[in-house]
């Protein structure tokens, strides 16, 4: 153990030193070219959907190889150009070189200042920051993790399995009503699995209904392992999730509401997203299996009207933006999405403890995994 | 001057009425008024049927002569007192303030034309002297040509005497009785006379008579007349008039029309001495006279019934074709004769044998016959370059602009529409624009709203100028607008003179007149918000140099500070401030013409430029693993500087020997 630990910091050191040198290159280019009198710039990966496409093979949302380019004197670059270099010179000095850790949220305070000479700050918000170090994160070609970063944690876990977390042994079957919260880094560095009797994992979108199945212990008399990541997953969830299934060869179920958003979040899981399609073959569980809620179920499972919710104009909207991604190009996904519209209506999970507070465990997901009724 | 006419004062009806009907309707309504007191007075009364002839009278029967000249022998009782104070308001007197403004504006008036008129560049004060709470003593000095001796009571005590009645030309002129008018009613007020001094040229003596109105002959009564030893003005004329007014401030105030017409007249020289003491000296904006509007005989399309009549019946001893062809401008011989036809009225009668029936069929004939525009040289405008001297020695704005439409014609008048914008500087940002009217140079100060002038205003789309205006509104911008319509006749909504009637031609010609103007302003304003955002730039990147100089100095452990040198030596290639500062400069010294060329120039390189960024693109995408070699060609993009341009070449080259 004590072992294990030594080699890792030795390697993180050597990584932290290889981010470094990418950040000085980067750096040195700018200088070389103000040098010349040339308008300074950084190559910028395009993370929008007019630079991903859909590997069909391998069944991943991939960067392109388009790139923009970030320049200094352009008014409507300048700001984040300079906003650029002051995240790289942050991570650089204050992280890489101390070997600390820290959040995106600390960074941002860390970056913020007033401009000197005006009522102008570095940064507003939170929300200008962070896609700058995405931008870093492309441009350097460098994991968050390796910038030492990270996001605020969030999402949950439980099941039969014991794991290594930064070294302490946790048996993820006695976490109590609350669960393992899944760290923002989920490397094997850090997270080792150690044994398990699961047979399958099972995500859902939503704590409450986590906390149903938790109750329940769901996951017990299921032998699964019982996933959140409370909305969106976060990359610390879709690791962990992509780990698993792979190193453990699990099958992984998810349950989400049935509206465009839920079915996104499944598409997430099962192939990346447009913003961080850069990391989706670290991230993707191209085999996740979608198990609901779907337009169909309400006469399947005889539910009430009174669960129905009408799509409003931006779930519609969204809903025909998925027609044509292509990764929902396939029939079965093209019939889900344009039975919702067709039918013009949404539900939620919860609407199934509207025939009985634990029908979602006891009927619901049993009766699906075990016809094998999902989609993938 | 020369063509003085005098016109009695219902002495002898037949004289009276045959007034031309542009002014006659001011003679008629006086004829027709003053019967009245004469009925109220209790003199014997007329029979009835005499009484409706003389009103109708413009037709000038024998049998009727003999009824009005009987008529004139009791009509002698009726003082012009009378009829003045019952008919102030058609002169321009209703009220107190009214009175003050019409006075100056009369005198003025007079000035202005007879200095014009005799080639002298005007030189005029007015000065209101206050007397007491309620009495005002009006000056008004010129160096005009002066007047005869002789003339001068009759010219200033004596209503409807003067020497711009009968002509068709483009004058100031008023109602012809104006400065009688004002100063009868001064006198009707304070019972103190008018002053008048006046020298016609050097060696000469100066004149100073004191002379009133006669009000129930309608006759100048002298009461002083003294020869001036010395008078400071070599040639000139000086009135003086003390009258009941009230001097206020505002849109209609004297202060506003000595505003507008200095803005209009810009070869006015203009000392206004307020009552308060207060002196405002405007020189003169321009040296030169305007051109003398050329005299024109009236043009068929234009003539009223009346008019046509009372033409027909001067010219006397000649054929209807004849008399045609001679009278109107623009009728041929040729013409006349289809006139005639179309008429049905042999074009050999004696003109003044037909009948009225006759002449009303000649009148719609003339107005339905083809014929051509009357000569534009009767039209005098401002002229763009003046608008703007003028509007520049009113306003501290930041842009002027005018524009002078070619002439146009309604109703068979020449008419000319200009206008000017001053923009920015001093004036109010959030008030609602002004707008100065004018008609023949003269402000135009009541009725606004009634005004064609007005009305284009409104219905121009300012917005599409980069101004705001809310809808249904006037822009509301640091702007003045100013809009000239010169004209041989000023349609105008009323007698008073207040409004322009809305001509769809005269509305039209405002229009282009205002979108030509808004045009010009909008790509100054345009211009100007590109410098701005220039200079926004700029600022902007000098504000985030220190913060990339530490930032890429700490990354790569150079000092901060000489990375932002490195920066700021950069700076200047992607910055234009210098050069469009330089071109609006250009443009203010009034070089107008060159700087668009300028500019456009410029706009056109500026394409060019940005038609190259693809290509640079391509170079550095190709480039992009060679490092940074091909990059300098990149400024020229945002470098179009002398400087810029003179580094193009070499930089061009470098990668070439590079590569």
């Amino acid at each position: 153990m004590a072992r294990s630990k030594t080699m890792d910091a030795s390697a993180k050191k050597r990584r932290a030193k290889e981010t470094e040198k990418k950040i000085q290159r980067l750096a040195e280019r700018v200088v070389a070219q103000i040098k010349k009198e040339a308008n300074p710039e950084v190559k910028i990966p395009i993370r929008a959907l007019s630079n991903v496409q859909f590997n069909e093979r391998k069944r991943l949302i991939e960067l392109g190889d388009r790139e923009q380019s970030r320049e200094f004197f352009n008014v409507s670059m300048a700001k984040k150009f300079m906003q650029t270099f002051l995240v790289a010179s942050a991570v650089k000095e204050h992280l890489l070189e101390s070997g600390k850790t820290t959040s995106i949220r600390d960074l941002y305070y860390m970056t913020k200042h007033t401009i000197r000479g005006s009522k102008e700050n570095t940064f507003d918000d939170q929300k200008e920051s962070d896609p700058v170090i995405e931008d870093l994160e492309v441009s350097l070609d460098s994991l968050r993790e390796e910038l030492h970063l990270f996001a605020a944690k969030r999402g949950s876990m439980v099941g039969p399995m014991v794991i290594v977390d930064a070294g302490d042994e946790i048996d993820l079957s006695r976490m109590g009503s609350g669960g393992w919260s899944i760290p923002s880094i989920t490397e094997d560095y850090v997270i080792q699995f150690k044994k398990t009797s699961a047979k399958y994992i099972l995500l859902v979108e939503k704590e409450a209904v986590w906390h149903r199945l938790n109750e329940d212990k769901f996951w017990r008399k299921h032998s699964c392992m019982l996933v959140t990541g409370n909305g969106q997953a976060t990359r610390g969830v879709r690791r962990l999730l992509q780990r698993l299934a792979h190193e453990l060869k699990l099958p992984l179920y998810v349950l989400v509401d049935n509206d465009p958003w839920g079915l996104y979040i499944y598409s997430v899981v099962k192939q990346g997203s447009i913003s961080l399609a850069y990391e989706s073959m670290r991230m993707a569980v191209p085999d996740a299996r979608f198990i609901g809620l779907r337009t169909s179920d309400f006469k399947k499972f005889g539910l009430r009207d009174d669960v129905k919710i009408a799509l409003n104009k931006e779930d519609e909207a969204r809903a025909k933006q998925m027609l044509a991604y292509p990764w929902f190009a396939k029939k079965q996904w093209q019939k889900e999405i344009k039975e919702m519209l067709k039918e013009k209506f949404k539900m939620e999970i919860e609407a199934l403890s509207n025939k009985d507070i634990s029908f979602v465990t006891d009927v619901y997901i049993p009766q699906k995994i075990k016809r094998g009724d999902y989609l993938v | 001057m020369s063509e003085q006419v005098e016109f009695t004062f219902g002495g002898s009806g037949g004289r009276g009425a045959r007034v031309r009907p542009q002014r006659k309707t001011a003679a008629k309504r006086s004829a027709g008024k003053k019967k009245r007191p004469a009925d109220e007075e209790g003199g014997p009364a007329p029979s009835d049927s005499s009484t409706g002839r003389k009103g109708r009278g413009s037709g000038g029967g024998r049998e009727r002569r003999v009824t009005a000249e009987t008529m004139a022998a009791q009509q002698r009782e009726i003082s012009v007192s009378e009829f003045f104070t019952k008919n102030r308001h058609l002169l321009g007197f209703d009220n107190p303030a009214k009175a003050l403004l019409t006075t100056v504006k009369e005198a003025v008036d007079n000035s202005l034309d007879a200095c014009e008129e005799a080639h002298i560049l005007p030189e005029i004060v007015v000065e209101i002297q206050q007397v007491n709470e309620t009495r005002f003593r009006v000056i008004v000095e010129d160096n005009g040509p002066g007047i005869v001796k002789a003339q001068i009571p009759k010219i200033f005590a004596k209503l409807l005497y003067g020497s711009k009645f009968h002509r068709l030309r483009q004058s100031r002129g008023q109602q012809g009785i104006g400065i009688s008018a004002a100063g009868l009613y001064g006198q009707l007020t304070t019972g103190k006379p008018m002053v008048i001094t006046s020298r016609t040229g050097k060696g000469r003596p100066a004149h100073r008579i004191e002379v009133q109105i006669d009000t129930t002959k309608n006759k100048p009564k002298i009461l002083a007349d003294d020869e001036v030893a010395e008078w400071h003005r070599p040639h000139g004329t000086r009135v003086e008039i003390e009258l009941t007014g009230k001097h206020r401030g505002g849109r209609t105030g004297v202060d506003a029309y000595i505003e507008q017409t200095v803005v209009a007249n810009p070869h006015v020289a203009v000392t206004y001495r307020q009552p308060k003491g207060d002196e405002q000296v405007y020189p003169h904006a321009s040296e030169d006279l305007p051109r003398e509007p050329a005299e024109i005989k009236p043009h068929p399309h234009g003539v009223e019934l009346g008019m046509l009549m009372r033409m027909l019946q001067d010219a006397r001893g000649q054929k209807v074709k004849g008399a045609l062809s001679t009278v109107f401008s623009r009728v041929s011989p040729a013409t006349a004769e289809k006139v005639c036809k179309a008429a049905g009225v042999p074009s050999s009668h004696t003109a003044t044998s037909l009948t009225g029936e006759q002449m009303e069929a000649l009148h719609t004939a003339l107005g339905e016959t083809k014929v051509m525009a009357p000569p534009s040289s009767c039209v005098v405008p401002i002229g763009e370059e003046l608008i703007m001297a003028g509007l520049r020695r009113r306003y501290d704005a930041e842009f002027f602009e005018a524009s002078t439409r070619s002439p146009s014609v309604y109703r068979g008048n020449p008419f000319v529409v200009e206008c000017g914008l001053a923009y920015g500087g001093s004036l109010p940002a959030d008030e609602q624009a002004e707008i100065l009217r004018f008609a023949n140079r003269v402000p135009l100060q009541y009725q606004p709203k009634a005004c064609a002038i007005t009305e284009g205003v409104y219905a121009t789309n300012w917005k599409a100028y980069t101004l705001q205006q809310p809808k249904g509104s006037l822009p509301v911008a640091p702007l003045a607008v100013f809009i000239h319509l010169a004209s041989v006749w000023v349609p105008f909504t009323s007698e008073a003179k207040e409004a322009v009637a809305q001509y769809d031609e005269i509305m039209r010609e405002i229009k282009f007149a205002l979108q030509d103007c808004g045009r010009k302003l909008a790509s100054k304003l345009r211009a100007r918000e590109r410098m701005e955002s220039e200079s926004k730039r700029r600022g902007l990147f000098e504000r985030y140099i220190p913060e990339l100089g530490q930032s890429l100095g700490a990354i790569t452990g150079r000092a901060p500070k000489s990375v932002e040198k490195l920066f700021f030596a950069a700076l200047p290639q992607f910055i234009r401030v210098a050069e469009i500062a330089e071109a609006a400069a250009a443009e203010h010294a009034g070089d107008d013409k060159l700087a668009a060329k300028k500019t456009g120039k410029k706009t056109g390189k500026k394409k060019a430029a940005k038609k190259s960024t693809p290509v640079k693109k391509a170079s550095r995408a190709a480039s992009a693993k060679k490092g940074a070699t091909k990059k300098p060609a990149a400024k020229i993009k945002r470098a179009p500087a002398k400087k810029a341009r003179s580094k193009r070449a070499p930089a061009k080259k470098r990668p070439r020997r590079k590569g």
